[in-house]
């Protein structure tokens, strides 16, 4: 819960711009292609050089580590790239397992080897779920060192939301659409549990029903989480769909949308 | 078994099927006459020079000869490791992450090898530096040029991945960490099967001239092993440093993916 401040911010592209979002606001973003939107998200979450500070409600970037930075303002990008073989790697789903061997080391020796990784994600999830839960939520403090991840249960809740089985967690990498690539690079960065979210065109590659889906989850996340969203659009009936203000880059400036 | 005095006839002759090679290749319109016939008197001049060199550097064996003669041969051989680059690092860093690794692996291995393995006296003994020193550098120039072209390509192509990763919130060196395990074994891949085939195929090229200069073949083969147990270690320390400076060269101190740091694809390399 913590506004997104942009100070002075100076990007690639744009003039330097001052910028306020709200904990829980959104805030659509248009311009024609090559004027710097996607440079905009970039500088915001600090991928590439440029002056001006940028503030998550009473902390200054410069004061937090960028790690940590990229974590609590999420970015997600037009294109999404993956690291890791399995869907189920890039979640901390994982991590979780990791750190209880024992309840992942028997699951996998107990299932079939191949062919079924349906019933052995369940059974992961069966075990994660009887775990006592860790924090719900993101807390806006920067001195915790490491922010708390989404539980195994919401991350499962949001895949449902945006039309998936648990059981995409075992898929490869490979096998996905580049639309399924998209939804699910959604529910990765939700499971970092940021408290602003940066989001490049994240429905331009959805048919009617999945885009509706992302829709969707992203308000659920913004009511629940009320995170501040700077989201780039070029539909004006998805604006007028979810409501918000809405700004438009023209002449290297923001302008407000009539 | 003595060592059979080279005369310039015996020499000569051996340059006669250079030159043979050199019409053969200019009858069937190969090309590549001028640049072979330029090698090798290149390398003539070379190698006698370096001759000619050493033997001042022996009869004196004077430290601060040795020492430029060993500054000479590392910033060569740092020209070298950037030549080969297809993205160099921009400004100093280019020359210097190479040079630098060089200098860390090959002098401190050759330093431990005269010091406490062979027990030179004293230890700056030219006849025994110079051509250690000189097959450290070699090698490690190989795997360090190697290591770092890998570690720049590859950075170059897995720019989305790397970018996504620390977007996820990884620190630079968890987003780079395959990049830099994968330069690391491309670099030490060549003195790996180089160990692992030394003596099937070929005589490795030092135990060669020993033998050639009348050793018994154990102390060559004795010899061979020390100098390849020192290359592996050699190239294995420099690949790791120039791989650990550069991939840090990579990030600055926002922890940033900086490729705008390296120059733009060199064709020739």
């Amino acid at each position: 819960m913590a506004a997104l401040r942009l100070d002075r911010l100076h990007s690639r592209l744009l003039e330097p711009l001052d910028l306020l979002i709200e904990a829980g606001a959104l805030l659509f973003l248009s311009g024609a292609s090559g004027s710097g939107k996607s440079q905009l998200l970039r500088a915001i979450a600090d991928l590439d050089p440029h002056t001006g500070e940028v503030w998550l409600g009473d902390t200054p970037r410069s004061r937090m580590p960028p790690a940590l930075w990229r974590r609590r303002v999420g970015l997600l990008p037009a294109e999404t790239c993956w690291w890791a073989e399995e869907v189920g790697a890039h979640l901390p789903l994982m991590e979780h397992a990791s750190q209880h061997p024992l309840s992942l080391g028997s699951n996998t020796r107990a299932s079939p080897p191949a062919g079924q990784p349906i019933g052995r994600v369940l059974k992961h999830l069966a075990a994660f779920t009887r775990r006592s839960r860790p924090r719900q939520s993101a807390t806006g403090t920067a001195h915790e060192p490491e922010p708390a991840s989404a539980t195994p249960s919401q991350i499962i809740d949001w895949l449902a939301r945006i039309g998936f089985e648990p059981d995409v967690l075992g898929w490869s990498i490979a096998r996905l659409s580049s639309g399924e690539r998209q939804r699910l690079a959604l529910v990765r960065l939700l499971a970092q549990m940021p408290t602003a979210l940066l989001l490049d065109e994240p429905t331009a590659n959805l048919d009617p029903g999945n885009g509706a889906r992302v829709e969707s989850l992203v308000t659920h996340y913004r009511q629940q989480q009320q995170v501040a969203i700077l989201w780039v659009s070029h539909d004006p009936l998805q604006r007028a769909r979810l409501g918000g203000r809405a700004l438009a880059i023209r002449n290297a400036r923001l302008e407000p949308v009539a | 078994m003595t060592l059979i005095i080279l005369s310039p006839f015996d020499l000569a002759l051996a340059a006669i099927l250079v030159l043979l090679l050199a019409g053969v290749s200019w009858r069937l319109h190969l090309g590549v006459e001028r640049r072979l016939l330029i090698a090798a008197a290149r390398s003539t001049i070379q190698l006698v020079l370096v001759g000619l060199i050493l033997k001042i550097l022996f009869a004196q064996t004077s430290l601060p000869l040795i020492a430029l003669m060993a500054l000479v041969m590392l910033a060569v051989a740092g020209y070298e490791v950037m030549q080969r680059q297809t993205r160099r690092y921009r400004g100093v860093w280019g020359y210097g992450i190479g040079t630098l690794s060089m200098f860390l692996s090959a002098f401190t291995v050759t330093l431990l090898a005269l010091t406490v393995i062979i027990g030179v006296e004293p230890w700056y003994q030219p006849q025994y530096l110079i051509p250690l020193l000189g097959m450290l550098l070699g090698n490690t120039m190989s795997g360090i040029a190697i290591a770092l072209d890998s570690l720049t390509r590859q950075a170059w192509d897995a720019r989305g991945v790397i970018e996504a990763r620390l977007l996820a919130g990884q620190t630079w060196d968890q987003a780079i960490t395959s990049v830099r395990r994968d330069a690391l074994r491309s670099g030490l891949i060549p003195i790996i099967n180089a160990m692992a085939t030394a003596g099937l195929v070929s005589l490795p090229g030092m135990m060669t001239g020993q033998i050639l200069a009348g050793s018994p073949p154990m102390e060559a083969a004795k010899y061979q092993l020390l100098i390849m147990f020192l290359i592996a270690s050699g190239t294995g320390l420099g690949s790791m440093a120039a791989v650990w400076i550069g991939s840090r060269r990579l990030f600055d101190e926002r922890q940033r993916l900086r490729l705008d740091r390296l120059a733009a694809a060199n064709q020739s390399a």
